[in-house]
C-alpha cells in the first residue's frame, strides 16, 4: 500500500474511533444532567403521573447503556431518530440548519482565508513599515474584542444608524442568493473580522520563520523582487502551519459561531442545539454533538495530510 | 380648525398625503407637534382600518422545539401563533368581560353546574370544513384526556361530562363554577377540526390568519383566511412573526424598521428606547407578577411571625422602581391585582415597616441563624439584584438573609416548589378563582407556598359556585384578607407588558390579559 494512502486509512480510522468516544461523553453528559427531557416538556404541569406516562412513551425507563446502544444502532443504519420533544424527524430538520451554517461559514471563509494570508503577505512584504503595522494592529484589536460585541456594535452603525445592512439574517429558500448574501451580510463580516488576526498573524509569523533561511538570502542576492521571493520560495514552505491555522478556524467558523447566529437571529446549528440542550433531548444533542466532532475531526484529518504531503521529508518517511 | 388643516388631516388619515408633510404643515399653523400627532391618530382611527400589507412581529419567546399542537403550548411563540391561526369559544376582553368567539353565546343552570354553549353558524376551518358543535367537544374531549399532555388540563378536569345538544354544546360540572365561560378562554382551547385527535399539530384553525410556514424557533408565516366568520378583525393580508429570543436583537430590528412590533422589551432599556424615533414604547399592567415564596409548613417559614417579619422587610416601591424601572406596581402579598374582575380595594396596602419587621422578627423566636433564599436568573428578570435588595433591607431590620444563586439550568424541577424559601413568577389567570385554586388551594399540585387552610379552601369553593356577583366579591376579599396574612406568599411587584410598537401601526389598544395585546395585534390593528 502507497505510504499516503496508508496514512489516510489510519487517520480516517482513528477519527471514526474519536467520534464514537465523543458520542459516549455526549450522552454521559446529557445524561448526568439534573432534570430530564419529560419534565422539561411538561414544565410546570408535571404531576407524578404524566411523569410517569411520558416517560414510558419516549422509552425513557431503560437503563443507560440500552438507550445509548439502541441509539448507535440507529445511527450506524443512517437513522438519527426523531426528536422528543416535537417529533420532528432529525436527519430533516438538522439538515437545514446545518446547511445555513455551512452556507455561512462558507461565505465567511471565501472572504476570510484570501484576505488573511493576502494580508499576511502584504505584512511580511513590508516588515515593521507602517502597512505592517496598520494591518497587525487592526487585526489584533478585532481578534481581541468579543464577537457578540462586535456583532452590537456593527448592528448599532450599520443597521440602525445608517439602515444600510440588516440586522436580521434570516434566510429561506424562498430568497434568491443575492437577497441571501445581503441578508448575511453582517454576520460574515463579523465573523471575517473575527478570525482574521489568528489566520493572518499565522501566515506572516510562519513565512517570516522561513525568510532567516540561507536559500532567501540566496534569492534575494540573486536579484529577484521581494514579493516574488515570499509567494515563490518563502510560502510554499510555510504552508503547513498555515493550513493547520486555517483548518482550525474553519473548524471555528462551523462549531463556533453560537454566538454570533444569536446575535444576527441566524436560523443555523447554534441556536438549534441551544434549544434542545435547554429541553434535554437527547437524541438531537447527540446528533449535532456527533456532526460537530465528524467537522473537527474531518479539518483536522485534511490539515495533516496536507501539511505532510506539502512537506517532501515527511511525504517519504525513512 | 382651518379649512386648509382639516382637509389635509383628512387626506394624511387616509395615507394619501405623507405624515411627515401634514406635521409640517400642522407646525406651520401653529400647532404643537404633541398636539398635530393626537390629531392624526384620531383622524386616522375614525377613517377605520385599512386593508392589506404584512405586519412583521419580532418575538421573543420561542424554541426550534415549539410544536403546533395546542395542547403543548407554553412559551410567547407559540402562543401568539395560536392566538392568530386559532379561534376560541370565547375571549376575555381587556376589561373583564366575555367576548363571544365560536360561541354565539353561552348560559348555565341555576346551580352554575350546567353550561350550554350555542355554537355559531358560518365559521370556517382553513381547511374549508365547517365549524360544527362536533368539532368543538372533539377538541374539549381531547384536552381533557391526560395522554394529550394540555396545558388546559387543569380546566378539564373538573367537567364530569359533554355532549352536542342540536347547535349547544353541553357540559357538565361535578362541582358548581360560575367562571366556566371564562376558563374556556384559555389559548390553549382554539376548536380543531375533529378535535386534531388525528394529527394535531397540523395547524389547521378557524383563526383570521391559516399558517403558511412553520419554522419552529425561526419564523411562521400566516395568510388571511379568506372565509374568516368576523369580518371586523384581521385587516392584514399577511403576518409573519420573527423569533428573535436574543433582545438586543429584537430591540434593533424594531429600531431600523425590519419589524413592526417587538415584544419584551426590557424595563432597563424601555426608556432608552421611546426616545428612538420612529416607534412608540407601550406599556399596561398586567396580571403577572414576581414572587419570593415561602413554605408555610416547614422550618422556619412554619411560623406567622417570621413569615409577617420578612413581609413586612421588603421595600416595594424600590423594587419597582429599580429592577422594573417604574415599568410595573407594587404587590400586597396576593398574587391578585386590580386587573382582575371582582377585585376587591379595600385590603389595605402592607407597607415597608422596618419597625414592625423587628418586631415580629422578635416575636418568632428564631435562633438568629442566616434565612436561606434561592435565586436564579430565570426566576424574573433582576430576581438577582431584587434578592440582593431584600437581603439589604431585611438587614436593617435585623433579619440575616442568605442569597443562594442556583444554576438556570433545572430551577424549574430542583428547587422551585421543592425548595423553601425562593424567588419565582407568575403569569396570571383569567379569573380569582383560578389563580388560587392553581396555587393557594390545599390540594393544589402547585401549591408553591404549602399553604393549607380548610377556612380559605371551604370560601374558594363556596365561591366558584356563587352566582351573585356581590357575594362573590366579598368571598374573594375574605381570602384574601387570610392569604395576606397567613400565606407563605411575599409579592413585592406586579410586572407591565411592555412592547415596542411603529409608528405605522395603527389601532392599537391597550389590553393587558397577556402580552402584545393579548396576542389579538394581528387582528386588530393596521398599518397605515
Amino acid at each position: 500500500m502507497h505510504p499516503i494512502l496508508k496514512l489516510l486509512v489510519q487517520r480516517i480510522a482513528l477519527g471514526l474511533l474519536l467520534l464514537l468516544a465523543a458520542s459516549v461523553l455526549i450522552f454521559v453528559g446529557t445524561t448526568v444532567l439534573p432534570g430530564d427531557v419529560a419534565q422539561n416538556i411538561l414544565g410546570q404541569g408535571a404531576t407524578p403521573q404524566a411523569l410517569e406516562n411520558l416517560r414510558q412513551q419516549l422509552g425513557m425507563n431503560d437503563p443507560a447503556h440500552v438507550r445509548y446502544f439502541n441509539w448507535l444502532g440507529g445511527v450506524l443504519q443512517g437513522d438519527l431518530g426523531t426528536a422528543l420533544t416535537n417529533g420532528q424527524d432529525i436527519a430533516t430538520s438538522m439538515g437545514q440548519r446545518l446547511g445555513n451554517t455551512l452556507f455561512l461559514a462558507f461565505w465567511a471563509a471565501v472572504v476570510s482565508v484570501p484576505l488573511a494570508i493576502g494580508l499576511g503577505l502584504i505584512a511580511v512584504r513590508y516588515r515593521n513599515r507602517w502597512p505592517d503595522k496598520v494591518i497587525s494592529t487592526i487585526t489584533l484589536a478585532t481578534v481581541s474584542v468579543p464577537e457578540f460585541l462586535l456583532g452590537y456594535i456593527a448592528i448599532f452603525i450599520l443597521s440602525v444608524q445608517f439602515r444600510a445592512l440588516p440586522s436580521l439574517a434570516m434566510i429561506n429558500e424562498s430568497m434568491s442568493l443575492g437577497e441571501q448574501l445581503y441578508a448575511i451580510s453582517l454576520p460574515v463580516l463579523v465573523l471575517v473580522l473575527t478570525v482574521l488576526g489568528h489566520m493572518m498573524r499565522m501566515t506572516r509569523a510562519a513565512i517570516l520563520n522561513v525568510m532567516q533561511s540561507a536559500y532567501i538570502e540566496t534569492a534575494e542576492l540573486k536579484g529577484l523582487a521581494p514579493f516574488t521571493i515570499i509567494y515563490r520560495h518563502a510560502f510554499p514552505n510555510a504552508i503547513a502551519p498555515v493550513v493547520n491555522v486555517v483548518m482550525l478556524n474553519l473548524a471555528y467558523l462551523v462549531v463556533g459561531v453560537v454566538v454570533v447566529e444569536v446575535v444576527f437571529v441566524y436560523p443555523g446549528m447554534g441556536q438549534y442545539l441551544v434549544d434542545h440542550v435547554a429541553k434535554r433531548d437527547v437524541p438531537v444533542v447527540q446528533a449535532c454533538g456527533l456532526v460537530f466532532a465528524a467537522v473537527y475531526i474531518g479539518m483536522n484529518i485534511i490539515a495533516d495530510v496536507v501539511s505532510i504531503l506539502a512537506n517532501p521529508r515527511l511525504r517519504h518517511p525513512k | 380648525m382651518n379649512d386648509e388643516l382639516k382637509y389635509l388631516l383628512s387626506r394624511a388619515a387616509q395615507g394619501k398625503y405623507s405624515r411627515r408633510a401634514f406635521m409640517g404643515k400642522a407646525a406651520a399653523f401653529g400647532m404643537t407637534a404633541a398636539m398635530a400627532n393626537t390629531l392624526l391618530a384620531t383622524a386616522v382611527r375614525a377613517e377605520g382600518p385599512v386593508k392589506g400589507g404584512t405586519l412583521l412581529m419580532g418575538l421573543g419567546g420561542g424554541e426550534s422545539t415549539n410544536s403546533l399542537d395546542p395542547a403543548l403550548a407554553a412559551s410567547q411563540v407559540p402562543f401568539h401563533v395560536l392566538r392568530t391561526s386559532g379561534e376560541p369559544l370565547v375571549d376575555v376582553t381587556a376589561d373583564g368581560q366575555l367576548d363571544m368567539r365560536l360561541a354565539e353565546s353561552v348560559e348555565s343552570s341555576a346551580d352554575a353546574k350546567t353550561w350550554m354553549f350555542k355554537i355559531r353558524q358560518g365559521a370556517e376551518f382553513h381547511n374549508g370544513k365547517t365549524v360544527t358543535p362536533d368539532d368543538v367537544l372533539a377538541t374539549l374531549l381531547r384536552h381533557s384526556d391526560e395522554k394529550a399532555q394540555s396545558g388546559a388540563l387543569g380546566i378539564m378536569q373538573g367537567i364530569e361530562s359533554m355532549k352536542v345538544d342540536g347547535d349547544m354544546v353541553v357540559v357538565t360540572l361535578s362541582t358548581a363554577n360560575a367562571d366556566l365561560p371564562y376558563l374556556m378562554a384559555d389559548y390553549h382551547l382554539m376548536i380543531q377540526p375533529e378535535g386534531g385527535v388525528a394529527n394535531p399539530a397540523d395547524g389547521i384553525g378557524a383563526g383570521a390568519y391559516k399558517i403558511i410556514v412553520n419554522e419552529p424557533g425561526v419564523r411562521h408565516t400566516f395568510e388571511k383566511h379568506a372565509n374568516y366568520w368576523d369580518s371586523s378583525r384581521g385587516h392584514y393580508y399577511g403576518v409573519e412573526f420573527l423569533v428573535i429570543n436574543d433582545a438586543t436583537a429584537r430591540m434593533a430590528a424594531i429600531q431600523s424598521g425590519q419589524v413592526h412590533i417587538a415584544n419584551r422589551v426590557e424595563p432597563k432599556v424601555a426608556g432608552l428606547l421611546a426616545r428612538a424615533p420612529g416607534l412608540t414604547v407601550k406599556n399596561v399592567s398586567g396580571r403577572g407578577h414576581y414572587v419570593f415564596i415561602m413554605h408555610a409548613n416547614t422550618a422556619p417559614f412554619d411560623n406567622k411571625d417570621l413569615r409577617l417579619a420578612l413581609k413586612y422587610a421588603i421595600d416595594r416601591q424600590e423594587m419597582v422602581d429599580k429592577i422594573l424601572q417604574g415599568y410595573g406596581s407594587i404587590g400586597n402579598d396576593i398574587p391578585i391585582n386590580a386587573a382582575y374582575p371582582l377585585f376587591d380595594e379595600s385590603l389595605p396596602q402592607r407597607a415597608f415597616d422596618l419597625e414592625k419587621a423587628a418586631e415580629h422578627y422578635k416575636a418568632s423566636g428564631h435562633d438568629g441563624s442566616p434565612i436561606i433564599l434561592r435565586v436564579s436568573d430565570v426566576a424574573f428578570p433582576g430576581a438577582i439584584d431584587a434578592a440582593a435588595l431584600f437581603q439589604q433591607s431585611a438587614a436593617k431590620a435585623g433579619i440575616p438573609l442568605e442569597i443562594k444563586r442556583e444554576p438556570g439550568d433545572g430551577y424549574w424541577s430542583e428547587v422551585w416548589n421543592k425548595q423553601p424559601f425562593c424567588a419565582s413568577y407568575w403569569g396570571g389567570r383569567p379569573v380569582q378563582d383560578q389563580m388560587y385554586s392553581t396555587a393557594y388551594q390545599s390540594t393544589a399540585d402547585w401549591n408553591d407556598t404549602r399553604f393549607f387552610n380548610p377556612k380559605f379552601d371551604e370560601t374558594l369553593l363556596a365561591a366558584r359556585g356563587e352566582l351573585d356577583q356581590t357575594k362573590r366579591k366579598a368571598m374573594y376579599a375574605e381570602m384574601a384578607a387570610i392569604l395576606h396574612d397567613e400565606g407563605g406568599l411575599i409579592c413585592p411587584m406586579f410586572n407591565d407588558f411592555i412592547e415596542a410598537v411603529g409608528d405605522k401601526v395603527q389601532g392599537w389598544e391597550t389590553d393587558g390579559v397577556q402580552e402584545v395585546m393579548n396576542g389579538l395585534a394581528p387582528h386588530k390593528t393596521w398599518l397605515a
